[in-house]
């Protein structure tokens, strides 16, 4: 039996009950990594075998003395590489942090390791998280398990090739414009963006602060939520962390149905721009939620049209400020051989950044300049709350709104990497929902005549994960795309 | 002068909070570099700011001191430049939101009242410091002073001379120690100044180009500064030149400022409100609260003293300048009253230790009790005055008990009656002519006599006493 091919789910019942050790859950991964990795680069940094089989001894002999498992012990989980793990290098996809290694954990870190999980290792992101593809890492893209000369999305791409070719059974991703729902859909795996403050950024590294959060990547939506209890939850050391309820989200992903759920369908996403195949396959997903019990009702969000403009000037002011600290003064590259203070400056940043993230920085830069300010960034903050009140209106007659993750399925390698413009419409029906700080899932929901997955998004009010979940299981129950997997030719 | 000198200030008052403003590093200085940091501080990825709330505090006690509005919602913004000792390429301040509106501060100058005008006081972060001398190669970095709490006090340019810049500061470092949220020493830069300074022809109501002045470590340097930069600018007035916005450094050494960067090389800072801080919103019941914390500050216990003491207003002003030395004071004439004796004492004897040792009243090795104790010795009789003085520089350095050191030392005053008698036997005895003038009516020759009983008495005879004495001796 290969271990590495069950869900986090069936994985942790086998170990709870005594069925598989630690011991044995490496070594199975270690095999899966060494067959898959070379194809997939789902990793920057693996844990070093010798490294991960002493965790798992580790963890077996403590259970001999000590039978008292955690959801999480022993489940070998892959972590995006801008989610800062004590003594294990993190490098933000970036030269500029290629040798950086945090001295401190993540909040989310300090969460998951209480569980003792298996951390096998650090994914692959876009550069600083800039990106839809994982093209824009200084360490090379991964490639999408369901065709390797594709794309597996961004800026989370390692994360969902991991958990879809098998590489990790969980993983860790972060969605700022949807980089853990778009990757997912590339993929054909489950990502979800909790809503904002539901998890700490305390140890992420920032891209743009506002937008940014974590939050899981897995086979299942039952998975999801597993891993979504064990990091959720208010930080005093995150300010913009919400100091709330949180409720056992495992609870929710019981009932097979939506009965009493209005599903709004917003127009403005199934406009122009629209690939047929991805609108067919959610199309088809809308009706099953129907059969479900849910009440389909289409709505308006006039607002979405302005999104995307409004997310790249506000991300961008963000983060051109966020990675002002990269200045090769403390800590991470430092070009040589400068003969003054500005120069050092000038080169370091020059080599340090690729060229997506520089772009970005004079972006933001541009739109928080003197002169600038009001037409740019104190507009797009503007139309930020505009696009709030779009879904603060829908969401007093709909429970949750339905739509595509991406307008078409995973482009290939090199497609859009000249073509900044096209890159960043395929997060043009994720970036509402983070601009408003919402809960949203993407679920597989059908596949291209590629044969590349197809990603459905459910978005619900703030700090709903519940109804997101529970829609989002009842679907994936009532389909079984989750049951095909990748085969990935040696 | 035809020139009209118009002044407004800013104050960067470090805060004395245990911990930074947005870490739980201490803000303790003088230790080894890069020892009192963290990941939030030293601007590692990934790292966040909460903010401390007792700056908040302190920020709002101030700003109730100044008569400043509270913002009920206010913000922090990052204020973006590259430096070395600026860890995270910006610095957390507060830009278009400050947590204190306008407010106004009275000062004296020369004995008349002015009301100076504060346009705002916000919360910032200070930075870390750039070390040249340490390293053989480079230069180096120490980041302990860095997220420091600040608050930067903004006037509006009410100002006019560089008299008036003095009176501003003292007044508001002496505000800022009497609510124990600085403890205002310039030189260590815990209480900095740059003032900003244009001249317009006198009468005229449209302000002149500004320019303002950095490297002020001491009062001194801020009243040599302006009045070096007020004759610079009206000389180039005169001459019929334009004056260029610029800032301007102050160089000690040469006693002039010259131009640290023009208005072409100003930074864009690029503000925006800091996404990983929420807009800080205060209660109004909190405010209130707070404004029951405020101690009573210098202006008003100077009135007090005066009204409440009798002390000339010289006296109350003295003792008020400093809330340790009002305290000392106050907890003197508690068990001792007789305000002006004591007041003549601490601003006396007591001061001049002070000011020749650099002690203060809180490391002064005589307290308030002790030194009571000597003023009772003098109020009883037991010491004379005049051995009382004397005795002051030994009694303060020793710090000990003076009951004890003037039974010790044999000081105690003579006042018993049998012994004076005999003492004043001898000396008559000893000066017959004096005696005769004195018959003869020349009663000032008493006063010789007396001094000759002290001397011989080696100052330890009562001197009324001995007076008295005398007196009827020589009419009997």
């Amino acid at each position: 039996m290969s271990l590495f091919k069950l869900t986090l789910q069936e994985l942790q019942e086998k170990f709870t009950c005594g069925e598989v050790s630690a011991v044995e859950i490496a070594r199975s991964y270690l095999l899966r990594l060494n067959q898959v990795e070379p194809k997939i680069k789902a990793y920057i940094t693996l844990t070093p075998k010798d490294a991960l089989l002493q965790q798992a001894k580790t963890i077996d002999d403590g259970l001999r003395a000590w039978r008292k498992t955690q959801p999480l012990m022993a489940m070998p989980l892959g972590i995006k590489d801008n989610i800062c793990t004590e003594g294990i290098r993190t490098t933000c996809g970036s030269r500029m942090l290629e040798n950086f290694v945090p001295p401190y954990d993540a909040s989310v870190m300090g969460g998951l390791r209480t569980h003792q999980p298996l951390i096998l290792g650090k994914t692959n992101l876009d550069e600083f998280a800039m990106g839809s593809s994982t093209e824009h890492s200084a360490f090379g893209p991964s490639r999408n398990p369901w065709n390797q000369k594709y794309i597996p999305g961004g800026s989370s791409g390692g994360s969902a090739a991991a958990v879809a070719a098998d590489e990790c059974v969980a993983a860790l991703g972060s969605d700022t414009g949807g980089s853990i729902r778009q990757p997912a859909a590339c993929c054909g795996v489950v990502g979800f963006k909790p809503t904002y403050g539901r998890v700490s950024r305390y140890g992420l590294i920032a891209f743009a602060s506002s937008l940014d959060q974590i939050g899981p990547i897995t086979k299942t939506v039952t998975d999801a939520a597993i891993l979504l209890n064990a990091i959720a939850g208010f930080d005093p050391m995150d300010s913009t962390s919400a100091n709330r309820e949180v409720p056992d989200f495992t609870k929710s992903v019981k009932k097979k149905d939506v009965k009493k759920l209005v599903v709004g369908v917003p127009r403005e996403y199934f406009s122009e721009g629209l690939d047929p195949e991805v609108s067919e396959s959610v199309q088809a997903a809308i009706q099953v939620l129907q059969e479900l019990g849910g009440k389909i009702q289409e709505v308006t969000l006039p607002s979405t049209e302005r999104a995307i403009a409004t997310y790249y000037l506000l991300a961008t002011a963000e983060a051109s400020s966020n990675l002002a600290r990269y200045d090769g003064v403390k800590y991470g590259f430092r070009a040589k051989e400068s003969r003054e203070l500005a120069e050092m400056y000038r080169s370091t940043r020059s080599q340090g950044f690729g060229p997506e993230v520089k772009r970005r920085i004079m972006l933001g830069t541009y739109a928080l300049s003197a002169g600038y300010y009001e037409a740019y960034y104190g507009k797009a903050q503007a139309v930020r709350t505009l696009i709030r009140r779009d879904f603060d209106a829908v969401f007093k007659d709909v429970d949750l709104l339905v739509s595509p993750v991406m307008p078409t399925p995973a482009f290939q390698l090199g497609e859009r990497l000249d073509d900044p413009l096209q890159m960043y419409l395929s997060d043009i029906y994720t970036i509402p929902a983070s601009l408003s700080g919402l809960p949203a899932i993407s679920v597989p929901c059908g596949f291209s005549a590629m044969g590349l997955p197809i990603g459905l998004q459910l978005v619900g009010r703030p700090f709903e994960e519940s109804t997101v979940l529970r829609a989002a299981y009842a679907y994936e129950q009532a389909t079984n795309w989750r049951t095909k997997r990748p085969v990935i030719r040696s | 002068m035809a020139y009209e000198p118009v002044i407004g200030v800013e104050v960067h008052a470090q805060l004395q909070t245990n911990t930074k403003l947005f870490c739980g590093c201490p803000t303790s200085f003088g230790l080894p570099p890069n020892t009192q940091v963290c990941p939030t501080c030293l601007g590692l990825p990934g790292s966040l700011p909460v903010l401390n709330q007792r700056a908040v505090e302190m920020a709002v006690r101030t700003g109730l001191a100044l008569h400043c509005e509270i913002a009920l919602t206010n913000q922090f913004s990052r204020k973006n430049y590259f430096y070395p000792d600026l860890p995270k390429g910006y610095q957390i301040s507060q830009y278009d939101l400050p947590i204190c509106g306008p407010g106004w501060l009275d000062i004296a100058v020369n004995g008349e009242r002015k009301r100076v005008r504060i346009r705002r006081a916000h919360l910032e972060e200070d930075a870390g410091k750039n070390v040249h001398d340490v390293q053989v190669e480079g230069s180096g970095v120490d980041l302990n002073r860095a997220g420091t709490p600040l608050l930067e006090i903004v006037t509006e340019p009410d100002l006019h001379s560089s008299d008036e810049v003095d009176a501003y500061l003292k007044t508001l470092r002496d505000l800022l120690v009497y609510l124990e949220v600085c403890d205002g020493n310039m030189e260590q830069g815990s209480f900095r100044c740059e003032p900003n300074v244009s001249l317009r022809l006198r009468g005229q109501d449209i302000l002149g180009t500004k320019v303002e002045l950095k490297n002020i470590n001491s009062f001194r340097f801020a009243k040599d500064a302006l009045d070096f930069e007020i004759s610079r600018q009206a000389e180039v007035l005169t001459d019929g030149g334009t004056i260029r916005q610029e800032t301007r450094l102050w160089d000690v050494q040469k006693g002039q400022t010259a131009v640290m960067r023009s208005k072409e090389e100003a930074h864009d800072y690029r503000y925006f409100p800091d996404p990983d801080l929420l807009p800080l919103t205060v209660e109004t019941e909190w405010i209130e609260a707070l404004r029951h914390t405020i101690p009573e500050l210098p202006a008003a216990r100077l009135k007090r003293f005066v009204k409440d003491f009798h002390l000339p207003e010289y006296d109350a002003k003295i003792l008020t300048d400093s809330k340790s030395l009002a305290d000392y004071f106050e907890s003197c004439v508690k068990h001792f009253p007789h305000p002006k004796t004591v007041s003549n004492w601490v601003m006396g004897e007591l001061l001049r230790e002070f000011n020749a040792t650099g002690a203060t009243p809180e490391s002064s090795p005589v307290s308030p009790e002790r030194l009571v104790q000597l003023l009772q010795l003098v109020e009883t009789g037991t010491v004379s005055l005049k051995v009382a003085r004397d005795l002051f520089p030994e009694f303060y350095a020793s710090g000990k008990d003076p009951d004890q050191l003037v039974k010790e030392k044999g000081l105690i005053q003579v006042s018993d009656e049998g012994i004076l008698g005999k003492m004043i036997e001898e000396v008559l005895a000893q000066h017959p002519a004096q005696v005769e003038q004195y018959r003869a009516g020349k009663e000032t020759v008493v006063s010789f006599l007396v001094g000759q009983v002290m001397k011989a008495s080696q100052g330890k005879a009562n001197p009324g006493k001995v007076n008295a004495l005398l007196k009827r001796r020589l009419t009997s």
